[in-house]
Parts: structure tokens; C-alpha cells; sequence
């Protein structure tokens, strides 16, 4: 009996980073994990449930609401404070940086908590580098959308082959130190005010 | 006691001169949340007044009290715009996360309001004891009779957002309410909703009026969704709102660059005073690097012009900003305890003669003083009776004396049990 019997709740109103938390915590043992991305009637379910750990992603403006949540006692039962250890400041400020915070119950050993931090820090950094490598997906494809269409314009308009279109463009963004990307736009751009 | 509070608050800093300034930060991080009694701070960056004091500041955006807080703890930010509560919150280690803070530097007076849904205003209206023109004790009085209806009628109790547990939004719109007999914590469901999220509540019902910064009352009031029933200076002319906070022991070892920034701010606040300098305040704060509002809402706000509802009914409140004038930027400790006072009176703390120091030491004029070469005479009201000056009344007509504040307290008719004070209950 490690793990299994601390609750933890999950506030994430992005689904997707949610579910990656809640994988984590389950493959750690974690048997009640609940997650909740819906901010309405978040007072009910923290009385019913009475978590020991409730991880919140630090960009939401509720966090503000759970401050007063556990002022109120009636609410909630227990005092909660945050962060596990004040001490502990690089494992806050990773915290921090990774933009996750946790309210911890007061009383609760820190060597049980601690590992529940740790991993929704990593998590979230790995949501992090998912969310950057599918933006910058996203990018190339526009990129080379765009590349494909200046293309198509060069070969109409200057009777080129494909390749020397492709050839004109690298060629023109070595010369203005421009990205290629870059030099097709304009291509495009000035296409379509002129036709 | 009060002497004791004094002679705290100016033994806990020595300032000596100031050591070697080149080891000091002139590069510092701010954050603020964006609402327009952030303007100070904001107008000391985008108006130069930072860097004709050799100060870079970086302003950073901030989505919620507790994250401001938290970054000003754990070292993120140098300073911040906070709620003046907090500090003092944070001196009595109340709140999720307390680490010391102080203020040396008020950003001013004013801004606030309480907007009532449309729906709930009406229903006020329909008691006859208000007109379009009551004011905001006979408009809490129509509620009180409106919300006993309710109650006859088995109706849920409405609900009301504010911003923050130590905020004076929490603090107005209780002493509001129970200014007209309501028991904010039996009559009323408080809750917190972020400002920019309020008047969406409001049109969708989720709330039924809210208390918070401006321009969050007038866009809910143009848009026709909310009524304003009461400014902060009904409820108290003189009360603070929000502060310059920073961590002592940073304010410590950066002497010299906390009195360059507080001669920064009070450049920045003497011009955010001048009506002739609206409209370029105005076009800096509605930028979507700071609040991100319509400029003729903020406009409004600035001018004081209040549209209440969308009918068209209007009121002008002088000064409804006050960013320096009559000594807005005077950190006095006699608000510090007020906002004790407060504290006790709706059961976040008790009362406890051992840390009155403690509350009134979140608050530091000697601080504000030294840098802008104000004589330490001016030290002589810094416990001063508060609302004994006809214009500088309390709603309910109540007056604070520092150096009694259990008496205070027990003399509000409405305020929670003092038997049962937050957090007693453990299980």
C-alpha cells in the first residue's frame, strides 16, 4: 500500500494535457485520480471528493476561486497548503517554470507527495514539447503549401521547369538572407495583386 | 499598543545609506494582473518616468492573485501589483502560500464597484424603495428586502463573485452588505470569479452581481447585462486598493533601487492625475500588452463617468481614481489594520494583541518617506482615526480607532461568529 490510497485531483480545462497527467499517475500505482477539465461546480466535487493532492495548471485564472475555496472551512475540510516542501526552492522553482502548482493536505509526508509533483512537472513539460513539435509541424506544412504554390506561379508566369523554379527561389532567399518560406509568400502575395 | 506598532514598523528597517549600488537590480520583473489601478506602475514603464530613474522594467501579465503571489515568493518577480490585503495576509501567514511581503508604495484609491444582474435590480426596483437615482445604502437596503422576499418565497439565495479571499473586493462588498443588514455569509453565496470572466457570468446567470476593479462594471453595465448599485467611495472614500508589493529582504539589500522606483511611481502617479493626460493613458492601458478593454470604456473609467445600466442613467464620481492626490500613494498602517480589522470581523483570523505589529508592519511609509525626502513627522497620523472626516466616511457611519480594534469589531451588528473562526473545525 504505497500509492493507492491518496486522492488526487487533476484541474485542467486542456483535456489532452490532462489525460497524459492521469496516464502518469496511474502507471505510478495512483488508483484515485480524478480529473476534472469543467471549472463549474468545482466546489462540490473537491467536498465530495476531499482530495490530498489537487494539481492545477498555474495559467488558469481558478486558482484564484480555490484559494477561496480553502479559506472556507465549511467547504473543505482540511487546511491545505502548497508546494510540498518551502525549502525544497529548485523543486518549486521547476514547478513554477513548468507552469503546474499543487495543493497539498497539511500533515501529509512530503516523501509521499514529492514523487506526485515530480511527475506532473515532467508530464507537463512533455505536453509542452508535444504541443512545440506539432506547432512546428504545422509550420513546415504551411511552408512547404506555400513553397509548392510560388512554385506553380514561376512556372506559369516564366515558363520554368520545376526544378529551376525551385532552383529561382533558393536562390533569391540566399541572396536577401530571407527564408525560402519567406521569398515564396512574397511570390504569392504579389500574384495575387497582380492577376 | 499603537505606540508599540509605530516604533515596530520603523525599527525593522535601518536604512542606512545605501551600499555599493552597482551590485543592485536595475533590471526588474513586475506583475500585474490587468485591470486599470494597475496604471501607475503601467504609466511609470510606458512614460519613461522608470527609465529616468536608470530602472528597466519588465511587466509581466498575470492571470491570477494566487500565481502573483506565488512568483513573488519564489523570486519570479521583483515587485508586483497586488491587492492591498495581501501583504497583510501574508505578514499574519494567512493564505495558501504566506511569505513575507511588504508595501512602501499605495497605487492609488478608488476604482471599484458592485454591479447587480439587470434581473435582480429590477426586483429592487419593484420594492419602491429605490429610484434610478438611490445611492448605494438605500440600494442595499432594497436588497435586504428584496432578498427576504426571496427566502419567503423558498427562492435559492443569489450568488455574488469578488476576486479573492484577502481582497478589498471580499472586504466592500461584506461591509456593503452588511451595511444593509445582510449576512454575507448566510444570506449570500460569495464566490470567486476572475474580472474578465464577470460580466459573462453575469449574462449567463451563473452570478448575480459581482465586485470588482475597473473596467469590469462598466462593460458589464454598456453591455446591459449588470446594474451598478455602489462605488468603493460609498463604501469608504479613503479605503486602499492596491499596492506595490515586494519581499523584505529584497526591499533590504536593493535600498537604493526601491527608492529610485518609488521616485519613478510617484512621477508616474502625479501624471496619471493630470485629466490632461487621459487619453494617453488611456490608448497605453487598452493595449492588449496591458488590459485589453475598449478605449472608450476605459475612458469612462477614467473620467469617472459612469454609465450604470444601459438606459442611459448616468453618474459622475469625482475622483473614482485617485492615483496620487490626498496622499493616495501613503502607505498608512492605520489601513493595514483596518484590513485586519476586517480579517477578524469575518473569522479569516482572531484578534490577537501580540500581532497587531505584525499586520500594521506590511505597510511601510518609512519606507516611502525616506525615498521622496518626506520629514518622519508626517509619521504622527500613521495610526490616525480612520473615517472621522465627513468626507472621508464609512457607509454605515462606523469609526476605526487603530488602537482599538476588538471594540471595533464587536460593534458591527452583522459580522460572523466569533465562535466558529475559519479553519476551526478541523475533522
Amino acid at each position: 500500500m504505497t500509492h493507492s490510497d491518496l486522492t488526487i485531483l487533476v484541474i485542467d480545462e486542456n483535456a489532452i494535457r490532462a489525460s497524459i497527467i492521469e496516464e502518469g499517475l496511474r502507471e505510478a500505482g495512483h488508483l484515485h485520480v480524478t480529473i476534472i477539465n469543467e471549472v463549474h461546480g468545482i466546489a462540490r466535487s473537491i467536498e465530495t471528493l476531499a482530495p490530498d493532492v489537487i494539481i492545477i495548471d498555474l495559467e488558469s485564472p481558478n486558482r484564484d476561486m480555490l484559494e477561496h475555496l480553502f479559506q472556507l472551512s465549511r467547504s473543505v475540510s482540511r487546511p491545505i497548503a502548497m508546494f510540498v516542501d518551502r525549502a525544497d526552492t529548485e523543486s518549486i522553482a521547476a514547478a513554477v517554470d513548468a507552469g503546474v502548482s499543487a495543493y497539498i493536505v497539511d500533515g501529509l509526508r512530503k516523501e509521499r507527495v514529492k514523487p506526485i509533483l515530480d511527475m506532473a512537472v515532467i508530464r507537463f513539460r512533455a505536453f509542452d514539447r508535444l504541443q512545440r513539435e506539432l506547432t512546428e509541424a504545422r509550420t513546415a506544412l504551411e511552408e512547404r503549401k506555400v513553397i509548392e504554390r510560388a512554385k506553380g506561379i514561376l512556372m506559369k508566369l516564366r515558363g520554368l521547369s520545376e526544378e529551376e523554379a525551385f532552383a529561382l527561389l533558393r536562390q533569391s532567399a540566399m541572396n536577401e538572407k530571407k527564408k525560402m518560406a519567406e521569398i515564396a509568400q512574397s511570390v504569392v502575395t504579389a500574384a495575387s495583386l497582380l492577376m | 499598543m499603537t505606540e508599540a506598532a509605530t516604533q515596530k514598523t520603523s525599527q525593522t528597517v535601518p536604512l542606512s545609506a545605501p551600499q555599493t549600488t552597482r551590485m543592485e537590480a536595475k533590471h526588474l520583473r513586475a506583475g500585474f494582473i490587468p485591470l486599470v489601478d494597475a496604471s501607475v506602475l503601467i504609466a511609470a514603464v510606458e512614460f519613461g518616468f522608470a527609465a529616468r530613474q536608470g530602472l528597466a522594467i519588465d511587466l509581466v501579465k498575470d492571470v491570477s492573485w494566487a500565481n502573483v503571489r506565488d512568483r513573488l515568493a519564489f523570486q519570479q518577480f521583483d515587485i508586483a501589483h497586488m491587492l492591498s490585503p495581501m501583504p497583510v495576509a501574508s505578514m499574519l501567514g494567512l493564505g495558501s502560500n504566506p511569505s513575507p511581503t511588504i508595501t512602501p508604495f499605495s497605487l492609488g484609491q478608488g476604482g471599484n464597484a458592485i454591479t447587480l444582474s439587470v434581473r435582480l435590480f429590477q426586483r429592487m426596483e419593484d420594492t419602491g424603495l429605490i429610484t434610478a437615482g438611490s445611492d448605494a445604502l438605500a440600494n442595499v437596503k432594497a436588497l435586504a428586502s428584496t432578498l427576504a422576499t426571496m427566502r419567503a418565497a423558498g427562492e435559492p439565495m443569489p450568488t455574488f463573485g469578488m476576486t479573492y479571499p484577502f481582497s478589498s473586493h471580499n472586504y466592500e462588498f461584506r461591509y456593503w452588505l452588511a451595511a444593509g443588514g445582510i449576512d454575507p455569509d448566510r444570506d449570500v453565496r460569495l464566490v470567486v470569479v476572475p474580472p474578465p470572466l464577470t460580466s459573462d457570468a453575469l449574462a449567463a446567470g451563473a452570478i448575480d452581481g459581482f465586485c470588482v476593479g475597473a473596467p469590469w462594471n462598466m462593460v458589464a453595465s454598456e453591455r446591459g447585462v449588470g446594474r451598478i448599485v455602489a462605488a468603493k467611495q460609498d463604501i469608504w472614500p479613503s479605503a486602499p486598493e492596491k499596492v506595490l508589493g515586494m519581499r523584505p529582504d529584497w526591499a533590504e539589500s536593493n535600498q537604493d533601487t526601491v527608492a529610485r522606483l518609488i521616485t519613478a511611481l510617484d512621477e508616474a502617479a502625479r501624471w496619471c492625475d493630470q485629466p490632461g493626460n487621459r487619453d494617453a493613458l488611456t490608448e497605453a492601458l487598452s493595449s492588449a500588452r496591458y488590459i485589453g478593454a475598449p478605449g472608450d470604456i476605459i475612458r469612462h473609467v477614467l473620467d469617472g463617468v459612469f454609465h450604470l445600466d444601459a438606459k442611459g442613467n448616468q453618474r459622475v464620481v469625482d475622483h473614482y481614481f485617485r492615483f496620487h492626490t490626498d496622499q493616495a500613494n501613503y502607505p498608512r498602517p492605520s489601513q493595514a489594520l483596518w484590513i485586519y480589522s476586517q480579517m477578524i470581523r469575518w473569522g479569516q483570523t482572531r484578534f490577537d494583541a501580540d500581532v497587531v505589529a505584525k499586520a500594521s508592519s506590511a505597510f511601510r511609509p518609512d519606507i516611502y518617506r525616506a525615498a521622496l525626502g518626506l520629514p518622519d513627522t508626517l509619521a504622527a497620523n500613521d495610526l490616525r482615526v480612520e473615517g472621522a472626516m465627513e468626507r472621508d466616511r464609512f457607509i454605515d457611519g462606523m469609526i476605526f480607532d487603530p488602537a482599538d480594534i476588538s471594540t471595533y469589531v464587536a460593534g458591527f451588528p452583522v459580522r460572523a461568529e466569533p465562535e466558529v473562526p475559519a479553519g476551526s473545525d478541523d475533522i
